[in-house]
């Protein structure tokens, strides 16, 4: 199961779409909570499509749309979801209209485009294609299992390319009711200094990220992606241990073949804990990179890791905002990306050089 | 990569019973579970009937073993998955099982946000965090793994009314490349004011009780539910005491790609999944003895998938009938909940009617079922699903 990354298009609170340039100038934020840099939708979007359209599905039909066409591709064979939240601001909206209008309703609109399905509809409707369409909603295992989905229909022979991504969205009402369940710093800081205050609470973040992945390698692939798997609640340290070197063996590589990992890390201490508990065991002495000072804490946030990894592999250039100096090695062939969401799902994504 | 997947188990709560052994019970003797509302709190209980499972919160935790203050829509999931799994006897018999949770939902915790969004809504710091932090489908998916003991792999899917259709089919494929060895798949939904709403501010919901495939249908009701099976390997299925009820032999995923709330008016999204289905179990449509319809009972829904059974099945029809008009429309549970109808449909030889069809759509020379029969030779069973963004998929249950 190996697919190469034709494209990968990202919307996050970086500037990441539509730009050449690789993370060289880093948005800084000075509160708990990171918001997406949208581009002008008008030139990704057909403007009638785009006014009922809600943030998410925005950012998420824009980057979806030009994956599509960075890969040369208008019609793929599977469109693949992955989000926790699904479309919050609309479900807020309705519900919000219910409870203020007394179950009279005047809309459906947000109804409507509430269900967690509504982005790979969106994409299916608006390049028309009839072809397999699945939404995964498995919290912080979202990405992972639309990813898994793909890599099994490749492997199935029933299609040569899949649209694959991974969106959340943060809104008004979310945002006030996790800091509520205490998740974010309560003191402000900036995003940048993160992993330097050995304190509770993280930074709230969003994006959308989306790849063309397909079952055979053409010149300008970016990376692959080797294998992902989940891992649920790993009872103890030794247990984690074990999926990891089960993975390791499943994919036939020692821990020494690993040119770079990508780490989960949120800043919160407790949280941050569960990896460098790793990298005093199997993964010491591996160079390591963290990613959510640049897109926050969320769900699918390994969509955006794998954005990185992607581009990384690709130029191979670990950009200087991840503090990496001089590296040792003279090409990154193999990323493994791990990340845990809230110790209930733990994952590994595993990317190479094509 | 085609190895078989046996179906071994079966669990289902519904507006006609709590257990498999009443729903079936129901669906024999043509009870239907549409009523007044009486459970959820809603200003539309009098003009609105719907398929509620007919017990309290309070009695659903106490059969569930979860808190009463849980959502409806987990401890629904926690009964029908647990008479599954117990049922198959997998974990009793064999449990050094790498074992799966796939289940579906589009309403997760939202009977419980609403409470919450109640208080929220007058103030931001009020609002109990207890009646938030199961907002999310996955949250439901989860509780209930831990209750049965399932951590190998766990996922949840929402893809509108056809989520327990791909929930089943992610599990089978799951089994197939050698991930897992069992798999409960279904999924859950219960009734909800958000889902109410929304249907009604859509149009599509009946006064009165919903006739689908009449052609005077006028409209959906909506009931709440789970339903699960139990699939495993073959080499799994060889281990059990008891024979399997029957094979999932056929599925199909594709989208009509049309409008986000309404589908095709030649059925492309049903023509595609129901055909797709068919090629995938080597079968012709002369071979389906028996399709349990999507069949809602709205204008847009039953001429559309009736142009589609047109296309596939004609001048050959099979027997057919929408169960919604016993469980009312469940929505993300509905393939799961009609799953389990049609491996029940499979095993006993049954064929359920299609309730209040007085006269039957003009456009179409085919005529659902009006009355509960037997037929022990039946062996191929098809099951429709057709959702919101176009997401149709179809499976299909063959006899052993």
């Amino acid at each position: 199961m190996k697919a190469y990354i034709r494209s990968a298009v990202a919307i996050s609170p970086q500037k990441t779409f539509n730009n050449p340039a690789f993370l060289d100038d880093p948005a800084e934020y000075r509160n708990s909570r990171l918001t997406s840099i949208e581009p002008d939708y008008s030139e990704a979007i057909d403007p009638r499509s785009i006014r009922r359209m809600s943030r998410i599905i925005k950012m998420s039909v824009a980057s979806a749309l030009a994956c599509l066409k960075d890969a040369g591709i208008a019609n793929p064979d599977a469109i693949v979801t992955g989000t926790a939240y699904g479309c919050l601001e609309d479900t807020g909206i309705f519900l919000t209209n219910i409870i203020q209008e007394n179950e009279e309703p005047v809309t459906p609109v947000a109804f409507v485009q509430s269900t967690h399905n509504t982005i790979g509809a969106q994409m299916a409707l608006l390049i028309k294609c009839s072809r397999y369409n699945n939404t995964f909603v498995s919290g912080g295992a979202s990405f992972e299992n639309a990813l898994l989905d793909a890599l099994m229909l490749l492997s199935e022979n029933n299609a040569a390319n899949i649209l694959v991504g991974g969106m959340d969205e943060i809104t008004d009402t979310s945002h006030t009711v996790l800091s509520r369940l205490g998740l974010y710093k309560r003191q402000p800081l900036s995003n940048l200094n993160l992993f330097n205050t050995n304190s509770k609470g993280t930074i709230n973040g969003e994006g959308a990220a989306f790849f063309l992945l397909k079952n055979t390698s053409s010149p300008n692939d970016l990376a692959c992606i080797e294998a992902v798997a989940t891992f649920y609640k790993p009872e103890a340290a030794t247990e984690l241990r074990q999926f990891i070197n089960s993975f390791l063996v499943s994919e036939s590589i020692n821990y020494s073949d690993i040119d770079l990992l990508i780490l989960g890390n949120n800043g919160d201490s407790k949280n941050d804990e569960i990896y460098s508990q790793l990298q005093q065991s199997v993964f010491k002495g591996t160079l390591s990179i963290n990613y959510k000072h640049l897109c926050g804490e969320y769900p699918t946030s390994t969509a955006f890791a794998a954005w990185l990894a992607a581009n990384i592999i690709k130029k191979n250039n670990i950009p200087v905002i991840f503090n990496q100096g001089k590296i040792s090695k003279n090409k990154i062939n193999k990323i493994l990306i791990y990340n845990h969401y809230q110790n209930i799902y733990h994952s590994l994504i595993l990317m190479s050089s094509c | 990569m085609n190895d078989p997947v046996f179906v071994v188990g079966v669990g289902v709560i519904s507006g006609i019973g709590n257990n498999v052994a009443e729903c079936l019970d129901a669906l024999v003797e043509g009870k239907t579970g549409i009523d007044k509302i009486k459970y959820l709190r809603t200003n539309h209980s009098d003009l609105l009937p719907a398929a509620e499972v007919k017990l309290s919160n309070d009695e659903l935790s106490a059969m569930s073993g979860l808190a009463p203050a849980t959502s409806r829509t987990a401890m629904l999931s926690m009964i029908a998955a647990q008479e599954a799994w117990a049922h198959s006897g997998v974990k009793k018999n064999i449990p050094s099982l790498r074992t799966g949770f796939v289940s579906a939902s589009t309403t997760g915790g939202i009977d419980k946000t609403e409470e919450f969004l109640t208080h929220f809504l007058i103030d931001n710091n009020k609002g109990k965090l207890r009646d938030i932090i199961n907002h999310e489908c996955d949250s439901i998916t989860t509780m209930v793994a831990d209750k049965l003991g399932i951590r190998n792999h766990i996922s949840t899917i929402s893809t509108a009314c056809s989520s327990s259709a791909n929930a089943i089919m992610y599990g089978a494929r799951l089994i197939k490349h050698n991930m897992l060895d069992a798999v409960v798949a279904g999924g859950t939904d219960a009734l909800t004011r958000f889902t109410l709403n929304g249907f009604n501010t859509l149009l599509v919901l009946d006064g009165k009780y919903c006739r689908p495939f009449d052609e005077n249908r006028s409209g959906l009701n909506l009931g709440e539910g789970a339903g699960y099976v139990v699939l495993v390997s073959e080499r799994v299925a060889s281990l059990l005491k008891r024979d399997p009820y029957c094979a999932l032999t056929g599925y199909f995923n594709a989208n009509d790609a049309y409008h986000q709330t309404s589908t095709s008016v030649n059925g492309d999204g049903p023509y595609m999944a129901m055909s797709g289905a068919l090629e995938m179990g080597g079968l012709q449509p002369s071979d389906i003895d028996y399709i349990n319809l999507h069949g809602t009972g709205t204008q847009n829904n039953d001429s559309s998938e009736g142009a589609a059974i047109q296309r596939l099945f004609h001048p050959h029809y099979p027997k057919m009938s929408s169960t919604k008009s016993f469980t009312g429309h469940t929505l993300g549970a509905s393939a799961g909940v009609e799953a389990v109808f049609s491996v029940l449909a499979v095993h006993h030889g049954m064929i359920y009617p299609n309730l209040r069809l007085q006269t039957p759509m003009s456009a179409f020379p085919f005529v659902p079922e009006t009355a509960f029969s037997r037929q022990a030779d039946l062996k191929h069973v098809l099951s429709n699903s057709v959702g919101f963004g176009g997401n149709c998929s179809s499976l299909i249950f063959s006899k052993l």
